[in-house]
């Protein structure tokens, strides 16, 4: 096949990557939306496959396969908590496929020093994709510790090793040769900034994180694409690319914070908050259960708390139970609830909640005070009064579901411990909450069983 | 020339992508997000070139292993954005369908 072929075929391919995004975006066609992505690239590996320059197939072949077969047993045995930890590993895998295309177009004859710029380009991207996954899934899974990891110079050595980059990338490009020692230089050194970048920052802003490396992974793509003069490259991966920003944006909005300070600083509470006293209410199942039977109307708030209890399955059997009560049933969602954008909702569809029951935080919290039953499963930082109340909280300000608001609030939790970000949550001193202590998912299922009973 | 066109290319792209992208619902956000993670597996065009051109041993072997990652996005991308979004129901539908 002719290259201008290859090229008309890209284009369709991209076509229809646009077609496939842009059907991502509603409930309603994004299956078909996925399909037409993937149809999108399957054109676009055919076509590359009829390359004249490509003569060699042996090599190819065994490497597809071993990756489609890990990739495709990857997706099917993963289970819906883990998802974030999974995007992580996909992110990095495409970072360091990226770092590893633009090292092997140093090989190709013929190079422009603004080839070589972008081929450094995809080295360097790629290359802090790929590390800086491999922590977000190390803190993700909880092979590392998941709090943000400050250090005293930490600032001065991320510079140093931005200032290393450049000056090593100018020093290849002066004399780019494979064997440059400079290559091997802005290699390592961008594996380092990866790593050094995810570091500080803790589990509750892995949102951010996420969808920042998910960006980084298509900017990769798309540099790789300017290294290798291919149009699908580019538009692909930047198309990723901000898809990713996008999201990230959303993700530091919801969390009132620039992407600066979750990027740069760790969750630093630096104002001491008021202190908050007072009386918690605590009851059991049985008197949760009176409460909930009376309930005209029960939101539930679901956090991380819900995810890390496996408590999804009997949220949504109590949610039925409670609408053949005849109560109205919604889910409220804070954008950043769970470890990446939209990690709730994925958790609650897995357990069979349709997805019109699921609510945004702008379409709860003006109907609030109409609700009857607030119930907060393992979320604290989310539904914490004092981002709107207290000046002085390291929280303030972050836009949060009114729970407090609602006519009577149950909380579910492990113990009286603070929250990700270390603040005391006045929510569960409020003369209308109920604490309900213990496992979210035994606590749940208790209230099932006095319904059932 | 040819950079100035792939950067006209670049910039398109980049303002489509934000106007695809910004009205997804946050329900969705996952979704998206896997979906998008798997587009990015595109750099396996470029490791193809790589792994079956003729620039040299060292340059065939690092196409070969960059197919190979490539390819663990795009394949695991896809079939788990599938996975996902074949969980999302209406409620209507909600009772009939079992834990997939």
């Amino acid at each position: 096949m002719s290259t201008v072929m290859i090229n008309l075929w890209y284009v369709v391919a991209a076509a229809l990557f646009i077609f496939g995004l842009k059907q991502l975006g509603s409930p309603a066609t994004a299956v078909r939306g996925n399909v037409l992505s993937s149809l999108a690239m399957v054109i676009a590996i055919a076509v590359t496959l009829l390359n004249k320059e490509i003569l060699t197939f042996e090599l190819i072949l065994v490497a597809a396969l071993i990756g489609a077969v890990i990739g495709a047993i990857t997706a099917q045995k993963v289970e819906m908590t883990s998802m974030p930890e999974m995007v992580a590993l996909f992110n990095g895998s495409g970072g360091i496929a990226s770092l590893m295309v633009g090292w092997a177009a140093l090989y190709n004859m013929g190079n422009t020093t603004f080839t070589d710029v972008t081929i450094l380009l995809s080295i360097v991207i790629g290359g802090m994709t790929f590390s800086g996954s491999i922590l977000a899934w190390g803190k993700l899974s909880e092979v590392m510790t998941s709090a943000a990891v400050v250090f005293g110079a930490q600032r001065i050595v991320n510079a140093g090793i931005l200032v290393g980059l450049v000056v090593c990338s100018v020093l290849f490009c002066m004399d780019p040769s494979v064997d440059s020692p400079y290559l091997y230089a802005v290699i390592a050194l961008s594996l380092l900034f990866g790593v050094m970048a995810v570091l500080p920052i803790g589990g509750a802003d892995m949102p951010v994180v996420i969808s920042l490396l998910n960006s980084y992974s298509g900017l990769a793509a798309c540099a790789a694409g300017f290294a290798i003069n291919n149009n699908i490259l580019i538009v692909a991966g930047s198309m990723v690319g901000a898809a990713g920003i996008i999201l990230t944006n959303i993700m530091c909005k919801a969390m009132n914070r620039s992407l600066g300070h979750v990027l740069f600083s760790g969750f630093g509470a630096v104002k001491q908050a008021t202190k908050v006293e007072g009386e918690v209410k605590p009851i059991v199942a049985e008197d949760a259960f009176l409460i909930l039977e009376a309930a005209q109307s029960v939101t539930f708030v679901p956090g991380y708390g819900m995810a890390v209890a496996q408590a999804q399955h009997v949220v949504r059997e109590l949610g039925e139970l409670l609408e053949k009560n005849g109560a109205e049933v919604t889910y409220a969602i804070h954008p950043v609830a769970g470890r990446m954008p939209g990690h709730m909702n994925v958790l609650l569809a897995e357990a069979n909640v349709p997805y019109d029951q699921l609510v945004e935080m702008e379409d709860i919290n003006p109907r609030i005070d109409n609700v009857d039953v607030a119930v907060v499963i393992g979320a604290n930082d989310v539904v914490n009064p004092s981002a709107r109340n207290d000046e002085n909280s390291p929280i303030y300000g972050m836009p949060i579901i009114n729970v407090d608001q609602a006519r009577t609030v149950f909380v579910l939790k492990r113990s009286m411990g603070s929250g990700f970000s270390g603040v005391d949550n006045p929510l569960f001193f409020g003369d209308n909450t109920r604490m309900l202590f213990g496992d979210a998912k035994q606590s749940i299922a208790a209230v099932v069983a006095e319904f059932k009973g | 020339m040819e950079a100035v066109f792939l950067a006209m290319v670049l910039m398109l792209s980049i303002f489509l992508g934000f106007e695809l992208i910004s009205k997804v619902p946050a329900t969705l956000h996952t979704p998206l997000m896997s979906g998008a993670n798997a587009i990015s597996g595109i750099t396996i065009v470029g490791a193809l070139i790589s792994a079956g051109g003729e620039s040299g041993a060292m340059s065939s072997y690092l196409g070969a292993a960059a197919v190979m990652f490539a390819m663990i996005n795009v394949a695991g991308g896809y079939l788990v954005t599938n996975r996902m979004l074949s969980m999302f129901k209406k409620k209507d539908t909600s009772q009939t369908g079992g834990k997939s």
